[in-house]
């Protein structure tokens, strides 16, 4: 692999969003993964997400672990600082930077096996923690940069390019996600971006740990016949539960629809989703419902996609621990120093 | 009794057979402090099991008026409270020595030696007349084998009840309950017993402004006098307690007084490798963050370790280092993790360590730790011990000047990059191999970078070009040649005499090697001592090395870990440097390092004058 700058051309009629910056501005470096690669069209989807969102680029801080996915935060938001951290340990990592200053919006960038083999332990804390972040996992299912081999998601029975069967039961990260206490869990698919730059738009406004699942397609390891993580496959087997619009405070836009198909949720910081239900009657608010939901259909072989559960309480890991509003990596000496006078006083505790 | 009484005034070890869980630690305290109140120095150790009630724990208290604070070996006084361990107890009374225990239980004549002397009182009858709840009993008879001690050893009473009256001040009951108790084991040994007895404690001004305290709270406040604000951990034995001050000064110090909220994160992580994730995390965000941990859990962050050492994150690490490999020996002292910190992680990796002596440095050190992380950006690693970190210990004050000012490394501003200066994050700009680095959130269109840990150029961009990763490793090391200066210095001490035998040595030794050079000279044998403070080692201790014929290295591994680390980082001829390795688990006695080297300098054949003969020696 090798770094490609991405020429710096800009059209003069670009559209620009509120803070003047055009799409361009939330790009990052050329990619070098494979091309149709699923990953790309994520990356493509944030730089869209955050474009719509009117987001400073260097209130960002975008974090990952390694593999393909990992790679992926060097192609998008070049002006945010990203780390490219340690093989399924993205989350500690961007825990710490989230305890480090509250004020910066924290995405983690991750794939199936970075968060679902060796990066369980993490991913699970993570969650339960209740760190202020976007979780994205780009999951094909497949190892690519170590050529092909099975992740902990790939489904019971699939086949790998080599016509290898898989015999190990799949881990379902959406589910655990529920379960352990994300407050926001959606899942997509790569290769529809209607779905999935609203899906990201409000896991970045919702203020505590949100968690989407995104099926990427690998299109050198994992996209033939017999593979349940190629597109064909995904495409005939996507079961949405919902449309999701986020509308942002500021701009009072009602859409309309239909009477009965649109549900309402006000996020803590005061961004709206609104849901348009599609083909279910399905409650995103009923976290029991959602894991019910989730486990039927994949019985039926379906894979649920949408905003699968939201609590728009708000709560995070700053939350519980009563930090002060000020980032933690912004107090200066005084704040932080107790000094002399305290110190003699402890002393003399100690005789 | 044909043995004589052993008959010695603030000199002496007195130790405690307890059962864990007794409660008893707070006893044993109390009688450590009313001792440092009476202005004789102690030095109290704890030996306990991995475990949490029941099993046998020893509490030893070395009395020396002459300052000898490292562990002196044998025992003059047995305060047997633990029938479980009374067989080897009794049998590790010094001949001459002194015997105390409940004598509720009548035992047999075989049950003692002939040639101690025996002191009993009926500890759990007097508590069972006097109290009625089964705690109270335990708790109370401790307190009451403190008032009889306090007779037996000619102590001050009003010692120990001020000590009780400052700890519980507020508390009237506690106070009455506890000056009671005290009282009525102090009467009965004055009624009963021959005090006071041959071993004696005398008023004294040899303690000063000393304070007591252990190693692991100091490091917890110097991480609060640092300036940490984030701690990612996990439990372990002897570490934990690091923490728990941290967390419990924190609430003191750093509690904001307008709306009660916390000006610092603690984060118990799920593991090891988490908590210096969170750790590299929060520095790399630009805050001071620390993890504490012990033996196995440096092993668990290697490779974290790698990583915050190629992309350049400062990070400190307090490890509390016990009985290794494995789980080892969990609650025994060792100093076996000198090279798996020094080189720790795959690759090419050198780690910054600072090696404090006693609780004074644990906070000194830790603080300092801080700022060279942020100078450096590298992860910094203080090297504790369960010795100096879970022993209460007689050290010097702490002390903070108030002028000082964080040392926050070299970190570009928004105003500089505003102003257009070239911001290369692995660019050695001035020399010194440290690079300047940016914040996440500095500035909306500049400074922003991508952290890996894979090579890259020295602005950050991806590269598989050898002469990329070439200049980097090279300026790593221009980097850690730097920090040899930065480290804090070794301290030399000139023996009386002229000699060309020196000794290096380091972190918990240094008491017992302080008592070990007093006991050589008054035997002719003079050695200059060199006390290693951090690594890299400055030019200085490389320095003392080549002057010198031979040089002792004491260290408490079965390895030889800091010769190893001066051979390979000095460039040392191996047969320079004598081996004198202590790692029973039981800390370094002074009586150990000055029999081997005496043993060694005959054997040898080095004169510490310098005579031809060294040049045979092997």
């Amino acid at each position: 692999m090798t770094y490609l700058a991405k020429p710096k051309l800009h059209s003069a009629d670009a559209p620009r969003n509120a803070l003047g910056y055009t799409r361009r501005d939330y790009e990052g470096a050329i990619s070098t993964l494979c091309a149709g690669c699923g990953h790309d069209s994520i990356s493509a989807s944030i730089v869209q997400a955050c474009f719509d969102l009117d987001i400073e680029p260097h209130k960002v801080a975008k974090l990952s672990g390694i593999g393909c996915s990992s790679k992926t935060p060097d192609y998008f938001l070049g002006n945010s600082h990203g780390f490219n951290s340690v093989h399924g340990r993205m989350p500690s990592v961007l825990t710490g930077a989230a305890l480090a200053n509250r004020n910066l919006l924290y995405l983690g960038v991750s794939g199936d096996g970075d968060s679902a083999s060796i990066g369980i332990g993490q991913f699970a804390h993570a969650m339960r923690r209740g760190v202020n972040m976007t979780y994205i996992v780009e999951n094909n299912g497949v190892y690519g940069l170590t050529k092909g081999q099975f992740s902990a998601t790939a489904d019971k029975g699939s086949k790998s390019k080599k016509g290898v069967i898989n015999s190990d039961s799949p881990i379902d990260l959406a589910s655990l996600a529920l379960q352990l206490g994300a407050t926001y869990v959606a899942r997509s698919f790569s290769g529809d971006k209607e779905q999935l730059v609203p899906l990201i738009k409000g896991a970045l406004r919702h203020g505590g740990p949100a968690f989407i699942d995104v099926i990427s397609p690998c299109v050198t390891f994992n996209n033939h016949n017999g593979s349940t993580k190629s597109y064909d496959y995904v495409r005939e087997h996507n079961a949405a539960v919902n449309r999701l619009d986020v509308i942002l405070p500021k701009a009072q836009i009602e859409a309309s629809y239909p009477p009965g198909s649109l549900r309402r949720v006000v996020q803590h910081d005061g961004s709206i989703l609104h849901l348009r239900k599609v083909g279910v009657d399905y409650d995103p608010s009923d976290r029991i419902g959602a894991m019910n939901h989730l486990q039927e259909r994949q019985a039926l072989g379906e894979i649920v996609t949408g905003l699968l559960y939201v609590d728009s309480s708000g709560q995070d890991m700053h939350t519980h621990l009563n930090t002060v509003e000020k980032p933690l990596n912004q107090l200066g000496d005084a704040y932080l120093c107790p000094g002399s006078k305290a110190l003699e006083a402890l002393n003399a505790t100690l005789r | 009794m044909s043995t004589p009484a052993i008959q010695h005034c603030n000199d002496f070890v007195i130790k405690f057979a307890n059962v864990n869980g007794s409660g008893s630690a707070s006893a044993n305290e109390l009688f450590a402090r009313a001792i440092i109140r009476m202005g004789v120095p102690v030095a109290p150790r704890n030996i306990f099991p991995s475990n949490i009630q029941g099993l046998p724990t020893w509490y030893e208290v070395r009395v020396s008026e002459a300052g000898w604070l490292g562990a002196r070996g044998g025992c003059d006084m047995m305060v047997a409270m633990n029938p479980q361990t009374w067989d080897r107890d009794v049998a590790a009374i010094e001949p001459g020595g002194y015997l105390f225990y409940d004598s509720t239980k009548p035992l047999p004549p075989s049950k003692f030696r002939e040639d101690i002397t025996v002191l009993g009182i009926p500890l759990t009858a007097m508590c069972n007349e006097e109290y009625e709840d089964a705690r109270q009993r335990q708790l109370f008879k401790n307190i009451m084998y403190v008032g009889a001690l306090i007779a037996l050893l000619d102590m001050e009473f009003a010692a120990a009840e001020q000590l009780i009256v400052d700890r519980y001040r507020g508390k009237d009951q506690l106070i009455k309950a506890n000056v009671n108790a005290l009282r009525l084991g102090y009467d009965y040994a004055k009624q009963h017993l021959p005090c006071p007895i041959g071993l004696r404690v005398k008023r004294a001004d040899a303690v000063g402004e000393r304070i007591m305290i252990d190693g692991n709270s100091a490091c917890g406040l110097g991480a609060v006098y640092g300036g940490a604000t984030v701690a990612g951990w996990y439990p372990i034995t002897p570490s934990t307690s690091v923490i728990e001050a941290f967390s419990s000064y924190c609430r003191k110090f750093r509690t904001d007084p307008d709306n009660g909220r916390a000006r610092y994160a603690i984060v118990q992580a799920e593991d090891e490798l988490a908590s210096i994730g969170m750790v590299i995390g929060a520095g790399w965000n630009g805050a001071r963050a620390f993890t504490a941990t012990s033996g196995p859990g440096i092993s668990l962050m290697q490779e974290f370790f790698g990583l915050a050492y190629f992309a350049e994150i400062p990070a400190v690490i307090v490890d509390v280092q016990r009985g290794s490999p494995s789980t080892g020996m969990p609650t025994r002292t060792q100093q076996s993790d000198l090279l798996s910190c020094a080189y720790a992680s795959h690759g090419d990796t050198r780690h910054v360590l600072l090696f404090p002596q006693d609780a004074h440095e644990c906070f000194s050190l830790t603080a300092q730790a801080f700022d060279l992380a942020e100078r450096l950006q590298t992860p910094v690693f203080v090297l504790s011990d369960l010795d100096i970190g879970m022993n209460e210990q007689l050290c010097a004050p702490f002390e903070w000047d108030d002028s000082r000012r964080y040392d926050r490394g070299k970190l570009m501003t928004y105003a500089e990059l505003e102003a257009g200066k070239d911001f290369g994050r692995y660019l050695d700009v001035d020399g010194d191999g440290i690079p300047y680095r940016t914040i996440p959130g500095t500035h909306p269109t500049k400074g922003a970078y991508f952290t890996r840990g894979t090579t890259r150029n020295p602005y950050a961009k991806y590269s598989e070009v050898g002469t990329d990763y070439v200049y980097n490793m090279e300026r790593l090391r221009r980097k850690f040649n730097t920090a040899k200066d930065l480290v804090p210095a070794p301290i030399l001490t000139k023996a009386a005499q002229p000699t060309h035998v020196g000794v290096i040595y380091y972190g918990s030794t240094a008491h017992a090697m302080a008592e070990a050079g007093a006991k050589l000279a008054a035997d002719g044998i003079h050695v200059d001592t060199l006390r290693v403070r951090g690594f890299p080692f400055s030019d200085e201790v490389m320095q003392f090395i080549a002057e010198r014929d031979a040089v002792f290295v004491v260290e408490q591994n079965e390895s030889a870990q800091l010769r190893s680390l001066l051979i390979n980082e000095g460039e040392i001829d191996p047969k320079k440097l004598v081996r004198v390795l202590h790692y029973d688990g039981s800390p370094i006695t002074a009586r150990f390092i000055a029999g081997k080297i005496a043993d060694a300098l005959t054997d040898r054949k080095i004169s510490p004058i310098g005579q031809p003969q060294r040049k045979v020696a092997s």
